[in-house]
C-alpha cells in the first residue's frame, strides 16, 4: 500500500546551512552593537532637534526668490543628466542584451560598464566630475547621466530580454535585419517598460540632485549646505519644503504619465 | 475564386508547372532520435500540398529544415533552382525572403497597428526606419500594405491595434503580413490549430484561394482531416521519418486518412496510382 501520512513540516537543515544561519545571525546583531545606536542617545537627541525645529519655524522666505532660481537649476539638471543618460542607457543595453547582442565580447563588456555605473554612488561619480569640470551643475548632470545610464540600462536590457519572442521569430525567418527586429519587434513590446523605467529615472534623478549640490555638484544643495553651515535654519526650512514640493510634483506629473502611456 | 470553385472546376488537367521546392533523400537527427529518414516530395506553384502524419513524426521539423531554421543532416532542398543547403549565411538570407511562413501562433507585435504589422513584412526585401512603423513607410509600401490587408478582408482594420483582434482576425493578418514579402513559397505550421472550426476553416479557405489566385507554392501542415481534403491538391504524408503516402486530394477520402493516422508505424504504402 502506498505511503498516504503527510510529509515532515520542516525539512531539517544540513551542517553547512545551519552554520551559515549562525554566523548571518552572529553579523547582524554585532552590526546593531557597532553602529553605536542607543535608546538613551536617541532621547538625548530629542531636546536637540526640538532645537533645532524651533529655529526652523517659521522659515524664511526672504530669499524665496534665489531658493527658486537654484531649484529650477536642480530641476534643469536632472532632466538634462537624465535625458542624457536614457538616450546613452538605450544603445549600451541593446549590446548587453542576451539574444540581441551582436558579440558575446560586446555583450560582457557592457554588462560590465552598466554594473559599473549602478554600483559607484551618484555622489562619488558628482565628486569626480567636479574635479574634471569644476564646480557647478555641468558636474552634476554628469553625475546624473552615468548613473542613470546604470540605472535604465539595466532595466532596458532586462525589458527587451523579456519582450515576447514571437514575433521576432516571424521576422528573423523572413531575413530582416537585427536592427529591423529590434525597432520593429522589440522596442514596440519593451515601450510600456521602458517609460516606467524612465519616469522613475527622473524621479529619481530629481531627489538624486538635490545632494549632489553637497559636494559642489550645483543646484539647490549649495544653497541648503550653506544654510546649515550658517545655522540658517529658517532658510534651511524654506528650501527642505521647495525641494519636498518639487520632488511631489514630478511624482505627481509622473504619475499622470505613466497612467496615460502605460 | 473561391475554394470550392476551384475544386469543383471541371478543366481537365492542364501540365503542371515545374517544381518551386523539391525536397530529397532528406534526413534529420536529434541525439538518438531519427526524426527524418529519407523525405523526397515537391510543391508546384498555384498547388496546395498538405503535409500529413502523427505527432512527432517530424512535419515541423521538416518544414524548418527546408529553410534551415533546422540543420538537415543529409539530402537535398530546391527552391527555384537554387540548392538551399550550399547557401552561406547572406545568400540564406536572402533566400529566406523569397519564402513566407505562417506559423501555428500568429507572432504579431500586438501593441502595434494591424498595417504597421503588415508592413513589417517588407523587410524581407527592404531595410531602414521606412519599414518600421506604417507613419515612416513610403506610400507605395502603405498602399501595398493595404492591398494585402484588402486579400484578407481586414482593410477596414488597418489602424486597430493587433492585440484587440480575434484569433482568426490575428492570423489573418499574419498572412497578410506573408503576402507583404511577395513570397514564391509558403510553408504554413498548423495555422488553424488556435482557432474554434469555423475560424479555422475560413482561414485554410483563405490560403487555399491565395495560393490557386496568386500562383504561391503552399506547403500546409493541418491535423483536421477536413481541411486536408477540402482545402488541398496534394496529399504528402509522413511516417518514421519517410513519406509513406502520396494522393492526389481530388479523389481522396477521409476513410483514407483516417486509416493513415490510425495504422502502426512502419508501414510503407506510396500511392503512385495517384500519383499526377
Amino acid at each position: 500500500m502506498a505511503e498516504t501520512s503527510a510529509p515532515a513540516r520542516w525539512e531539517r537543515p544540513n551542517a553547512l546551512a545551519f552554520t551559515m544561519l549562525v554566523v548571518v545571525l552572529a553579523f547582524i546583531l554585532w552590526s546593531f552593537s557597532s553602529v553605536g545606536l542607543s535608546w538613551e542617545r536617541m532621547v538625548r537627541g530629542i531636546p536637540a532637534l526640538g532645537s533645532m525645529l524651533e529655529r526652523m519655524f517659521p522659515p524664511d522666505l526672504e530669499r524665496l526668490p534665489r531658493i527658486l532660481e537654484q531649484l529650477l537649476v536642480t530641476f534643469q539638471m536632472a532632466l538634462v543628466g537624465c535625458i542624457l543618460g536614457l538616450i546613452l542607457a538605450f544603445p549600451i543595453a541593446v549590446l548587453a542584451a542576451e539574444g540581441l547582442s551582436p558579440h558575446p565580447v560586446l555583450k560582457h563588456a557592457s554588462r560590465a560598464l552598466i554594473a559599473l555605473f549602478r554600483t559607484v554612488p551618484d555622489l562619488v561619480w558628482a565628486l569626480l566630475f567636479v574635479i574634471a569640470v569644476g564646480l557647478g551643475p555641468a558636474a552634476g548632470v554628469m553625475a546624473i547621466m552615468v548613473d542613470k545610464i546604470g540605472f535604465a540600462g539595466r532595466f532596458f536590457a532586462e525589458a527587451m530580454e523579456e519582450a515576447d519572442k514571437g514575433p521576432q521569430e516571424a521576422l528573423s525567418t523572413i531575413g530582416a535585419t537585427r536592427t529591423g527586429l529590434i525597432f520593429s519587434a522589440v522596442v514596440p513590446l519593451a515601450l510600456p517598460s521602458f517609460v516606467a523605467t524612465s519616469l522613475f529615472s527622473l524621479e529619481k534623478a530629481v531627489r538624486g540632485s538635490v545632494i549632489l549640490g553637497l559636494v559642489g555638484a550645483g543646484g539647490i544643495g549649495v544653497e541648503l549646505k550653506v544654510a546649515f553651515d550658517l545655522f540658517d535654519y529658517d532658510t534651511a526650512c524654506t528650501i527642505i519644503l521647495a525641494i519636498f514640493a518639487l520632488v511631489i510634483a514630478v511624482e505627481q506629473v509622473s504619475n499622470v504619465i505613466r497612467k496615460r502611456l502605460i | 475564386m473561391t475554394a470550392l470553385a476551384h475544386r469543383l472546376s471541371p478543366e481537365p488537367e492542364a501540365p503542371r508547372a515545374p517544381p518551386v521546392l523539391f525536397v530529397s533523400g532528406l534526413a534529420k537527427r536529434f541525439g538518438a532520435r531519427q526524426i527524418l529518414r529519407d523525405v523526397t516530395f515537391e510543391a508546384r506553384p498555384g498547388e496546395v500540398t498538405a503535409l500529413i502524419g502523427a505527432n512527432g513524426t517530424g512535419k515541423s521539423t521538416l518544414l524548418r529544415s527546408i529553410v534551415r531554421l533546422v540543420e538537415p543532416d543529409a539530402g537535398t532542398v530546391t527552391v527555384l533552382d537554387q540548392e538551399v543547403r550550399g547557401l552561406d549565411r547572406k545568400a540564406l538570407k536572402a533566400f529566406r525572403s523569397r519564402v513566407g511562413f505562417v506559423f501555428q501562433k500568429h507572432n504579431l507585435v500586438g501593441r502595434l497597428s494591424v498595417l504597421t504589422n503588415v508592413i513589417h513584412g517588407v523587410q524581407a526585401r527592404m531595410s531602414g526606419p521606412r519599414t518600421w512603423h506604417h507613419a515612416l513607410a513610403p506610400a507605395a509600401i502603405r498602399d501595398e500594405a493595404m492591398a494585402c490587408l484588402a486579400a484578407v478582408g481586414l482593410a477596414d482594420r488597418a489602424l486597430q491595434r493587433a492585440d484587440s483582434l480575434s484569433g482568426g482576425q490575428s492570423q489573418r493578418v499574419a498572412i497578410a503580413r506573408m503576402l507583404m514579402q511577395r513570397p514564391e513559397l509558403v510553408l504554413a505550421d498548423e495555422p488553424d490549430a488556435s482557432l474554434d472550426p469555423r475560424a479555422g476553416r475560413a482561414l485554410m479557405e483563405l490560403l487555399y484561394s491565395l495560393a490557386h489566385d496568386k500562383g504561391l507554392a503552399l506547403v500546409v501542415i493541418s491535423h483536421r482531416i477536413e481541411h486536408t481534403l477540402a482545402f488541398s491538391d496534394r496529399i504528402v504524408g509522413l511516417a518514421d521519418g519517410i513519406v509513406t503516402l502520396e494522393l492526389d486530394s481530388r479523389v481522396a477520402h477521409a476513410e483514407q486518412l483516417r486509416a493513415f493516422f490510425e495504422r502502426p508505424p512502419a508501414e510503407t504504402d506510396r500511392d503512385t496510382a495517384n500519383h499526377g
